[in-house]
């Protein structure tokens, strides 16, 4: 489904470059939920931008279902296919806009008739009632606004999601409906993940291989049966799992 | 050093109003204090209320909100201002929303110690980069100059939170404070604001849903469900609530030695919205 062979991103110039992504090689398999782990700072939201042409200077290659993205345009085609969930939701929503505003154009511009009954199966299936429908972000509290983006992500039946983060500003029993959400709708409609996150437990519950980042760099990559056995090679690893075991 | 009672906060809607949060009474001292709940249960709109930051036309009622001898509820507005960032300071939900992003984080960062420290520039460069160290921030130098779009999730947290100390505030409200920070890097930041609450007895407010974190970090916690509290417990205790509702959320978390398809979740019960809030 997605192939990246030696993305590097950057940002800036002179003193102020910064390398986020150096030589990374990715291939994530079609309906595979691929997680990716790493330090704050460490370039995992930079690879899901690269991905979606947010990124402006980058170089090496990415293909996705055979057809090779180049420089920061994404066409229709493409986000038919490939839809983010931003790791911040209030900036990612436009304040003046309602929940009905931002889930209808969204379903409009991909060519989705019945908007009527597909809002409310999309609020349905983030677990918003239709009270929240009218309402503007500064009127939903953190974690409401989190699922209205999940919503949008999903209003285009999209077969491959880019998570970043998706639940950690949710509470856990959000954060388990969603994440019984998103397994429920992998299964059913085969959809690929990549999904970041800093919660150990979440991405092992989630996916079947993780990568572990550092500095912009992937230093470990393991299968989630050995995550869970503890069978950690990278130091920063083993630690995280002793953090997360406690 | 805080005593909340009978706090409300509500919001006209066009079905009337909406009591966001719902008579709740309660008091912090030099500790460290833990609110947990799910989503839109008012964790965050308690924080605000206490320093009174809830947008119009919602609005605030309460018996009192004392902070020493003063009733937060009915102090002027100017009074307020002067409590507001100075002797209580709160760390909001979304920390890059409350940078200025027209101004690099340096800028941001020296003028706001300035505005409580008397010292030249060049003073108040060297603590932002002491600061930003000590929240292990790497290149510090280049993130000084950045803006704040140009630092990634978890950065924006940390320099929020260095940011809201500079006061050296009474109370420290933080609002999911380290929500995208693994837990390496969480451990930092809480034993930082640790220190200020042993050290120099400052009193922390901290709304979080990572309720490991909360059990480990914090000495009381109150658990709140559709706006009101329905149970306070030691933190060291908080695996073994008895609400079923806490029970519940315990119950929803992932856990990396255990593999399952489907998750718990709440099976929510009318009856939790109904009693009146416990009192702490
Ligand atoms: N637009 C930008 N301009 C300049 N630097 C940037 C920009 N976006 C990101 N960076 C830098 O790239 C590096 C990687 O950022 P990124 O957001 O990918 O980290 P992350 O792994 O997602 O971290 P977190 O877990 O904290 O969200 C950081 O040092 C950040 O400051
Ligand atoms: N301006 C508003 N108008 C109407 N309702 C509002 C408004 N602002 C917030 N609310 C509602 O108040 C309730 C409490 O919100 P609050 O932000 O305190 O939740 P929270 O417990 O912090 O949740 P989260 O964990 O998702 O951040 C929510 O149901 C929210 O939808
Ligand atoms: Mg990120
Ligand atoms: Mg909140």
């Amino acid at each position: 489904m997605l192939n990246v062979t030696k993305l590097n991103v950057w940002f800036g110039h002179g003193r102020d470059r910064v390398d986020a992504v150096k030589s990374v090689d990715l291939t994530v398999e079609k309906g595979e939920s691929f997680g990716l782990v790493g330090e704050s700072g460490s370039g995992k939201s930079t690879i899901l931008r690269a991905i979606t042409g947010l990124a402006p200077h980058w170089s090496g290659a990415m293909v996705i279902d055979g057809s090779k993205i180049v420089g920061t345009s994404r066409d229709r085609v493409f986000f038919r296919k490939v839809q983010m969930v931003f790791q911040d939701p209030y900036a990612s929503l436009h304040p003046r806009h309602t929940v009905d505003q931002v889930l209808s154009e969204t379903l409009y511009l991909h060519g989705i008739t019945d908007i009527e009954s597909n809002i409310l199966r999309l609020l349905d299936n983030v677990g918003l009632t239709a009270r929240f429908r009218f309402r503007y972000p500064h009127q939903l509290s953190g974690g409401q606004r989190q699922r209205v983006a999940i919503a949008r992500a999903l209003a285009g039946r999209p077969d491959m999601l880019l998570l970043d983060e998706p639940t950690s500003a949710l509470d856990v029993s959000v954060q388990a409906e969603i994440l019984n959400l998103l397994t429920d709708l992998r299964n059913e409609r085969h959809l690929t993940y990549i999904m970041v996150s800093h919660n150990l437990a979440v991405v092992a519950h989630m996916c079947d291989r993780v990568a572990v980042m550092r500095h912009g760099e992937i230093v470990e990559l393991i299968k989630v049966d050995q995550l869970r056995l503890g069978h950690a090679h990278h130091p920063y690893v083993k630690e995280l799992l002793e953090s997360t075991y406690g | 050093m805080l005593s909340v009672k009978n706090l409300w906060v509500k919001f006209p809607t066009n079905k009337g109003l909406f009591d966001a949060v719902r008579g709740i009474s309660f008091s912090l001292g030099r500790e460290r204090l833990g609110i947990v709940g799910e989503s839109g249960s008012g964790k965050s709109m308690t924080g605000r209320a206490i320093l009174r930051l809830i947008r119009p036309p919602g609005f605030i009622m309460a018996e009192y909100v004392k902070f020493g001898e003063d009733n937060l509820i009915d102090l002027d507005e100017s009074k307020m201002r002067s409590i507001r960032g100075r002797r209580i300071s709160m760390v909001m939900q979304d920390p890059k929303f409350s940078l200025n992003p027209v101004m690099t984080i340096g800028a941001q960062i020296i003028e706001a110690y300035r505005q409580h420290n008397d010292v030249p520039k060049r003073v108040a460069y060297q603590k932002a980069i002491e600061m930003l160290d000590a929240v292990l921030i790497r290149d510090t130098e280049r993130v000084l100059r950045a803006y704040p779009h140009e630092v990634s999730g978890g950065m924006g947290q940390r320099i929020m939170i260095a940011m809201m100390l500079i006061p050296n505030p009474d109370i420290l409200i933080a609002d999911e404070p380290t929500s995208a920070l693994d837990v390496s890097v969480q451990k930092q930041v809480m034993s930082i604001l640790d220190g200020l609450v042993t050290r120099r007895g400052m009193g922390l407010i901290l709304i979080s849903h990572d309720l490991n974190l909360v059990s480990q970090f914090c000495d009381r916690v109150l658990i709140m469900y559709a706006g009101r509290i329905v149970e306070v417990c030691d933190a060291g205790a908080l695996h073994q609530a008895r609400h079923p509702y806490t029970q519940g959320l315990l119950n929803s978390l992932p856990r990396l030695t255990e593999k399952t398809r489907h998750l718990s979740v709440l099976q929510r019960d009318p009856a939790w919205a109904q009693p009146d809030s416990v009192t702490s």
